[in-house]
């Protein structure tokens, strides 16, 4: 600093956004300093076990807790039967329809048990360990029921999931482009292919996922204040806080939720969960502290599942390629009970399977089934990874019908650049993209020409090693949601946002977010955010979250929502600071606020090097001695922000698999992902999230399977059999971005948390069936072990032998 | 999950841990390096009344030179035999499939007598000590008795140590200037093999002098593949003879089937993965 520099003036920061910095939540994260709920210990403190069904659908005859309250330090037991009026009820928030059919899911299971799992007792000691060995005692007497396990049978309704529903089928939703008058009539396109094009019929499965966060989902309740306090290891404080006191009758001003740092959800804790309302319940019997922390194991199957779905996807075309219509039959399976928004994910779908494309004609319906599994609810994605798949995989098998390059035949079929804003045959509208560039920049990365020259090379020579190429051009809708949207779908809430920023006397800044990170690095990127719009520096700001108390009105974290709603919330906020600081700064300054402007964090009178900080007016505002007649001492502001649209990050990615034809091993050699998410905020954290995407992505076609035997025991089990991959079974991606920005939010931004894992499983499955389909294999079902893509070679060459 | 109650004994001696199991009988579990052991224990498999932890027992740890073999205390880590270079000259063999082992943590605390007391027919180092023809010493109340590889594996997490009897130390003979390999087949990096084979060869110029081959996960125990062994004696180390030969790596073998494969899928990849390794372990890369 120079001696002749102004006091007060610093130099103009440089600007935040687009700097990778490095997040600053970090630092107590990876030291193990931070506070996770199960780190929490409060005087007197009581701890939790559960005793769970064994059996997936049974009938509770007896329980006897005899022992389990005789034994040591035990405090309380009690059975869903004993709490069957006081227990409230877990949430199914989304509907979609009055005629849906719902069972009714306690917290605890009062008399009758729908999946193996679900909890009938609970034990309150003052250990865990005590609490776990009394749990041992109970003695729970079942009258075994047929249970229904297989999601095509449930369709069929031979056995009943929950025999009073008289149906399996929870709910039937259609999107018709003809009804809708946003397109043709899909029959009609298929029966013309039929005719004169070409139709593609395909069956795919997705398989069942477990999200398996890092940090298990833990509860501690505190009863003992005026409010109880709830910590909670989840995504949705601010839902969940309205969801205890709507289903207990606890007025939500008696409730301070509070979401810690929270280690990773993937939408596995976006639910209200049995657990959280039994700890609840557990706290207020007791009067005392209570705390539950799940182990792996039941986190693997109480926790809720993602994906489970058939698709039947019927696709026209003409003979040259260009899509005329396409028709999706899903069948989904929602496990035993109908979650918070399970009900509802599949349905998302419906504006994700025409993707990039343009076509005439589209008709999707979904049914969604119930089976005496665990529920099924939003996994990364929702809906839009299974849409995503089964849509590319089906470009891909009408690119190999005809002939031709993959690539060739999505451009003839997507939206051009030149066509923005785009209203789809689903009737969305997409605000901007620009497939043709990612695509350019994406083969040019991969290397694209030379490694099909390789495939050829290896054909020829017939290497029992193959490569194969896979492309996913993804679009995908996030940004949860225009709450009038929301409303028409029957969805339980709305999907603004709210942000707040409070200017501290020493020119410091709190801002306050409803979204609730648990691990995207909020902080960091909204720090940098009310950086550059208030001219502060990055190290003034102090970015509070997750605690009902402090933040006040939210709609936490899901659906990449939380930097294109909350991030736009905080902007106006941001905004109306500056505002705000106007007439004070004017006063100040002795000058009209009309001939004041606003740049790098100074009030300056226009034409002139008089000027003050806003940092400097929050000083004076809190000193509020000399104020203008009648102006509030106080610079605070708040914007809740209501979206006007989804955000359509897109990208093109691009995969190259070797497939050991010997063993039907497979190895990723190359992966790029080129991805329009408009601007970038923190290059770093866009970073994080793709490749953390794409991995988790890349699992689903590969590894992730979580599989029920006949009764209904999940034989993943543990991450002994449930794979989940490390740093050492993925290779370094490439990653890159092109950059359409949004027109729907002042930043430009569109969100990129789902992106990655919605591209990459099509890309990778489509790589795999690329090395092997001159071998006959036309599709391979996952994930795609190694016993898979062998037994598909085999069938393929028995196929061609006979 | 925590374990059920139990005592906690840690003896210094053989002896004294050998007079806690004669006392305590089945009520009592061995602790090792409890990374099998304390899973079971916290999903509450199983209860123990008594867990006696061999830890402290100084004699039952590290790796020495006999002469004509090399002695493998019980209680050596993983880890510890990974990075040994007596074990690394005369039976590459361990190495190799140490190496392979679960990860670095697990490395660290298990050891190589639990893994092979602990008997799962998906462990490392069942094949590699079957195929090099390894002896098991246990001591129990009567004294100390030698049983040889070939009948220490009894059955699914079953050996030949008895109830109050304890593994003390496995000797290996020294197979110096042999080539050695580990195949082992996998999903990720860090599951138990689907199968594996290991596999060590005596070259006579280009010609397979002799050859050791184990399997893992193949059966309900570590199995020899003799007829491999046989087949490939005096054959030259290349890809068909050695093609030839290993056509017979699922001879006899009942291997299981669950989520990773079935036991057809498993007694080819066997065929593929036995070639696969008799060429790497003879110095002949690719297929
Ligand atoms: C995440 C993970 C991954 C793993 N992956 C692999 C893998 O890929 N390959 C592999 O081979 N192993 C794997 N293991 C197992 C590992 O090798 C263990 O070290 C081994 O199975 C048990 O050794 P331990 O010393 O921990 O024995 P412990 O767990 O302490 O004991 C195991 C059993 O052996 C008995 N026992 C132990 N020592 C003796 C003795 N001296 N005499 C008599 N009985 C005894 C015990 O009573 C117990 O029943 C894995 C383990 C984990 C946790």
């Amino acid at each position: 600093m120079t001696a002749t520099q102004e006091p007060g003036l610093k130099e103009a920061p440089t600007q935040e956004i687009g700097r990778d910095r490095r997040r600053k939540e970090d630092q107590r994260l990876i030291t193990g300093r931070t506070r996770w709920t199960d780190n929490i210990v409060l005087p007197g403190m009581l701890h939790i076990a559960m005793v769970r069904s064994p059996f997936a659908h049974a009938r509770i005859t007896g329980v006897d807790t005899e022992a389990a309250k005789a034994a040591p330090n035990v405090v309380d037991v009690f059975t869903g039967s004993e709490v069957a009026d006081v227990q409230g009820v877990i949430a199914n928030a989304w509907p979609l329809s009055a005629e849906q059919k719902a069972p009714d899911h306690p917290p605890m299971a009062v008399d009758r048990v729908a999946f193996a799992g679900e909890i009938v007792a609970v034990v309150v000691a003052r250990s865990a360990a005590e609490a776990q060995d009394a749990a041992e005692l109970i003695d729970v007497e079942y009258d075994e029921l047929p249970a229904v396990i297989d999601l095509k049978r449930a369709a069929a309704d031979d056995v009943l999931a929950h025999p009073d529903l008289g149906t399996n089928i929870s709910s039937v939703w259609t999107l018709d482009s003809a009804e809708g008058g946003t397109g043709g009539n899909v029959d009609e396109a298929i029966a013309e292919a039929r005719e004169n094009g070409i139709v593609i019929e395909r069956e795919y499965r997705q398989q069942r996922l477990i999200p398996a966060f890092m940090e298990p989902r833990s509860t501690v309740v505190d009863p003992t204040g005026e409010q109880y306090v709830v910590w909670s290891a989840t995504q949705i404080p601010h839902i969940a806080r309205f969801l205890l006191a709507a289903t207990t009758g606890t007025p939500e001003s008696k409730i301070r939720y509070i979401a810690p740092d929270v280690g990773g959800g993937f939408g596995g804790k976006l639910q209200t969960t049995p657990e959280e309302w039994l700890t609840f319940l557990a706290a207020k019997r007791t009067g005392k502290p209570v705390k539950y922390t799940e182990s792996r194991s039941e986190s693997l199957m109480s926790g809720h599942h993602g994906r489970d779905q058939w698709q039947r996807l019927t696709l026209a075309a003409t003979k040259e390629g260009r899509v005329t219509g396409l028709k999706v039959d899903l069948l989904a399976d929602m496990g035993a009970y109908i979650g918070i928004v399970g009900g509802g994910v599949p349905v998302l779908g419906a504006w994700m399977f025409n993707s990039i494309y343009k076509w005439d004609a589209y008709r999707f319906t979904t049914t969604q089934v119930l089976t005496n599994k665990t529920w099924v609810d939003a996994y990364r994605g929702a809906g839009r990874p299974e849409a995503t798949y089964g849509i590319e995989r089906l470009m891909t098998e009408l690119a190999a019908e005809l002939g031709k390059d993959p690539l060739e035949v999505r451009e003839m079929n997507w939206i051009k650049h030149d066509e923005f804003p785009f209203t789809t045959v689903a009737g969305m509208t997409y605000d901007s993209g620009d497939y043709e560039a990612a695509t350019a920049r994406s083969k040019e990365l991969f290397g694209y020409d030379e490694l099909r020259a390789e495939q050829q090379r290896r054909r020829d020579a017939g290497d029992p090693v193959q490569l194969g190429i896979g492309v996913s051009t993804y679009t995908e809708m996030c940004g949860l949601a225009p709450s009038r949207v929301l409303g028409q779908l029957n969805y339980g809430a709305g999907g603004w946002e709210h942000a707040e920023i409070r200017m501290l006397p020493t020119g410091k800044v709190e801002v306050i977010t409803g979204t609730s990170p648990h691990g995207q690095g909020h902080e960091t990127a909204w720090s940098q955010i009310v950086a550059d719009r208030l001219g502060v520096p990055f190290e003034d700001v102090e970015v509070l979250h997750g605690d009902t108390q402090i933040s006040v009105r939210g709609l936490d974290t899901y659906g990449s929502r939380s930097l294109v709603i909350g991030g736009e919330a905080l902007v106006r906020a941001a905004d109306k600071v500056v505002e705000r600081a106007k007439p004070l700064a004017a006063h100040m300054l002795e000058a009209s606020p009309d001939d004041l402007e606003f740049a790098g964090g100074r009030l300056q009178v226009r034409g002139t090097d008089q000027g003050v900080t806003i940092q400097e007016v929050a000083t004076a505002a809190w000193t509020a001695h000399d104020l203008p007649d009648g102006l509030e001492p106080n610079l605070d502001a708040s914007a809740t922000y209501d979206p006007v649209n989804f955000s359509f990050p897109h990208g093109t990615h691009l995969c190259a698999m070797e497939v050991d034809t010997e063993t039907g091993r497979v190895r990723m050699r190359k992966y790029v992902a080129v991805d329009d998410i408009g601007n970038i905020v923190n290059p770093l954290i866009v970073s994080g999230q793709v490749h953390g995407g794409l991995v988790q992505g890349i699992s689903q076609a590969l590894w992730e399977e979580a599989v029920h035997d006949e009764g209904g025991t999940l034989v993943s089990g543990t991450l002994v059999d449930y794979l989940l991959p490390t740093a050492a079974d993925t290779i370094s991606f490439e990653t890159d971005h092109t950059t359409s920005p949004s027109t729907t939010n002042t930043l430009g931004t569109k969100g990129v948390g789902e992106a990655g894992t919605i591209a990459s499983t099509p890309a990778v499955v489509n790589a795999i069936v690329d090395a092997v389909r001159h071998l006959g294999v036309t599709d391979i079902r996952m994930p795609c072990s190694p016993e898979r893509v062998w037994r598909a070679i085999q069938q393929a060459q028995k196929g061609a032998g006979q | 999950m925590n374990p059920a109650p139990f005592e906690y004994l840690a003896p210094t001696t053989v002896d004294e841990a050998v007079a806690a199991l004669v006392e305590h009988g089945d009520e009592a579990k061995i602790l090792a390096g409890g990374q099998s052991l304390l899973p079971v224990l916290r999903m509450r498999l199983n209860a123990p009344e008594w867990v006696i932890d061999l830890g402290r027992i100084e004699t039952l740890r590290g790796v020495r030179d006999a002469g004509d073999h090399l002695v493998i205390g019980a209680m050596t880590t993983h880890d510890q035999v990974l990075h040994d270079p007596l074990v690394h000259e005369h039976a590459l063999l361990v190495t190799k499939a140490v190496t392979q082992l679960a990860d670095a943590q697990v490395r660290h605390r298990g050891t190589f007598g639990g893994a092979l007391a602990h008997a799962d027919p998906g462990g490392d180092l069942g094949a590699p000590t079957l195929a090099l023809d390894a002896t098991f010493v246990i001591t129990g109340p009567s004294g100390t008795r030698s049983v040889p590889a070939a009948e220490f594996f009894v059955d699914l997490f079953e050996t030949a140590i008895g109830e109050d009897e304890i593994l003390t130390e496995v000797q290996v003979p020294k197979y110096d200037g042999w080539g050695a390999h580990y195949e082992k087949f996998v999903r990720v990096s860090h599951q138990w093999p689907i199968i594996a084979v290991a596999a060590t060869v005596r070259l006579d110029g280009d010609t397979i002098a002799e050859a050791r081959v184990g399997l893992t996960n193949m059966g309900s125990t570590p199995v020899r593949a003799t007829a491999v062994e046989e087949a490939l004696a005096g054959q030259p180390a290349t890809p068909d003879a050695v093609q030839q030969a290993a056509a017979h790596a699922a001879d006899g073998t009942s291997p299981p089937t669950d989520l990773n494969g079935d036991a057809e899928y498993r007694r080819h990849l066997a065929t593929v993965l036995t070639r696969r390794a008799v060429l790497a372990a003879a110095g002949r890369n690719g297929t």
